[in-house]
């Protein structure tokens, strides 16, 4: 039996011991709130102060998270007394209206929470560790005193580079990440990938155990690992985003929640490593996509794809600032997949029209990402921008050469894809079964509909 | 942290004895293990026999089941260990993609469980 194991069996039950930043679970418990909705006199100064509180904890939960993970080397604890150091908040704040200093205020509650947990559960931990961790919390007297936010140490790199180690499994690093650096409940988690709140907490509570037994280090790697690191911190947050802005799965398209937590890690990421092209170049990609959203869905909620987008309401001005990020970027040379992808969706975003597109650019950089990242998904998108570029057979040539097809054996857009190169060239009965397969594959309700829409086009034209 | 680095391979891959490739291929060895006792981080480690060798014992009942053969029958299996002390995680699994058969093999990096009775007393 690990000696650590009752603080974590603890923490796998939901709703006892689940860290939402003080926001949620505080917003519904909190002692000495007053009621949602009362009528009462002050309630709704009450209500706004609430609100104000809960703001200031979700702006900074990540980072106030980030630095009492470092203080502590242990998510759980920390987790824990940053949502105890809420709730005392709101219900003295309250009162006694909020501190000018808030934030200060929050780490300090926290980190005496902390003194007073270890001190009580020193049977949970070694000596020698609680001994260590007692010693660093009470000398080390750095960032309260300076009461400036902007100027607390930042954390959060190292703990990104934490929960994005690949020494854990891929799921769990997206969850991770949602849940410390972005203060998301394991609900919100759960309910994005469709799986029981008790089921993600229990992944992500192993994955904290992982983390403390494993020895993973609270650290930005070492400068022979960054890069390889970082590769795996920016996949994590180009999964938020596309998870985001195209949910697998479920009956709505867009999860608008994990479209800006990504677009805030891409742009804390920037922050914390100005220099590093691919974080650029994630970022541009991400604001490329987010600048198309409501174009992408018409007022019935129904999926509106490139070709028929209005591109009139783009917002140019997000276009713009992706456009400086990655020309900064590309002037650095070398460029890497992430600058090939936002490459590619800047011609996209400058073409008057779908068909004004300049394709064979287009073709030109995903063969470039071939290149560097040879895989199926490359060579699916490679296929269809061959058959604007050249024509639909080609495409259709060129996609039954693949070498690693059968990766694509399960993937719905690789259907798709076969189905609208089989009707572009007229064969519509094919197509029309591809479209079935399309159909049957695709787990999101919205998607499914737009690729029947298509179906029932082709099958009416015979 | 101490870290068991177990070391899997099938018997049959990599290079045998008799092979061109096999004296370098234990010179890898003999350079992992020297850098690793330089560096501090050496606690243990040995290569085993084949499995062909191994004896698995279980009590059941009070009755102890001697059975020829090891554990699980697998292709890949179990040829040898290191322990190590490293500092964390990063430092046990850049050793362990040093370690010659993980081209070939797989290396399977375990922290040592801590017990905090023991260290209370020690």
């Amino acid at each position: 039996m690990p000696a650590d194991s009752r603080i974590d069996e603890e923490a796998a039950a939901p709703g006892t011991n689940e860290s939402v930043p003080g926001v949620t679970a505080a917003g519904a418990t909190a002692p000495g709130a007053a009621a949602p909705g009362a009528a009462a006199p002050g309630a709704v100064s009450a209500e706004s102060v609430r609100a104000e509180i809960e703001q200031t904890v979700r702006e900074h939960y990540g980072r106030m998270l980030a630095l009492l993970i470092h203080q502590f080397g242990d998510i759980e604890l920390a987790e824990d007394v940053l949502q105890e150091a809420a709730l005392i908040a709101l219900e003295k704040w309250i009162t006694n209206g909020i501190p000018e200093k808030p934030i200060p205020w929050l780490v300090l509650t926290a980190k005496n929470k902390a003194i007073d947990k270890l001190r009580r559960q020193q049977h949970y931990l070694t000596v020698e560790k609680q001994m260590a961790i007692l010693d660093k919390l009470e000398h080390d007297s750095v960032d309260e005193k300076d009461e400036d936010a902007e100027r607390y140490p930042d954390r959060r790199l190292s703990l990104i580079f934490t929960c994005c180690h690949p020494a854990l499994d891929q799921q769990v690093r997206v969850a991770l990440t949602l849940k410390t650096l972005c203060g998301l409940s394991t609900f919100q988690i759960a309910s994005a990938f469709l799986v029981s709140e008790t089921t993600m907490a229990q992944r992500i509570v192993r994955a904290k155990r992982k983390i403390k037994s494993a020895g993973i280090p609270y650290q930005v790697p070492p400068a022979h690992l960054i890069q390889s690191r970082l590769e795996s911190v920016l996949a994590v947050i180009y999964f938020i985003f596309n998870e985001g802005y195209h949910c697998s799965s479920g009956n709505k398209l867009v999860n608008e929640e994990f479209c800006e937590e990504a677009i805030h890690l891409a742009a804390m990421m920037l922050k914390l490593l100005p220099e590093e092209s691919e974080v650029m170049g994630l970022y541009a990609l991400i604001l490329f996509h987010h600048a198309r959203s409501t174009a992408r869905v018409d007022s019935k909620g129904q999926l509106i794809d490139l070709e028929n987008q209005n591109r009139i309401i783009w917002d140019r001005s997000l276009i713009e600032r992706a456009d400086r990020l990655l020309k900064e970027a590309l002037a650095k040379g070398n460029a890497g997949p992430y600058q090939l992808q936002a490459a590619i969706s800047a011609i996209h975003a400058h073409a008057e029209t779908f068909e004004e597109t300049d394709w064979k650019q287009i073709v030109m950089l995903y063969q470039k990402l071939e290149a560097i990242r040879p895989n199926a998904v490359v060579r699916l998108n490679l296929t269809i921008a061959l058959s604007y570029a050249e024509d639909a057979n080609i495409a259709l040539m060129y996609l039954d050469q693949i070498e690693d097809l059968d990766q694509l054996d399960c993937y719905h857009p690789y259907y798709l894809t076969r189905a609208e190169l089989l009707r572009r060239q007229g064969c519509l009965r094919e197509a029309e079964s591809m479209y079935q397969k399309a159909v049957d594959l695709c787990d999101n309700s919205v998607e499914k509909q737009h690729i029947m829409k298509k179906m029932r086009a082709t099958t009416y034209n015979q | 942290m101490q870290y068991l680095l177990l070391i899997y391979a099938a018997e049959d891959a990599g290079p045998q004895p008799g092979d061109a490739e096999y004296a370098a291929f234990m010179n890898g060895y003999f350079a992992f293990t020297k850098d690793v006792k330089e560096r501090g981080l050496f606690q243990g480690g040995e290569p085993l026999e084949k499995a062909s060798t191994a004896t698995t014992v279980r009590v059941r009942d009070g009755q102890a089941l001697v059975t020829d053969g090891p554990f699980a029958e697998t292709k890949e299996v179990l040829g040898g260990f290191y322990l190590l002390d490293c500092k964390d995680l990063d430092e046990a699994l850049e050793c362990a993609s040093k370690i010659p058969s993980a081209k070939h093999g797989s290396i399977e990096v375990r922290p040592i469980m801590q017990i905090p009775a023991m260290d209370a007393s020690g």
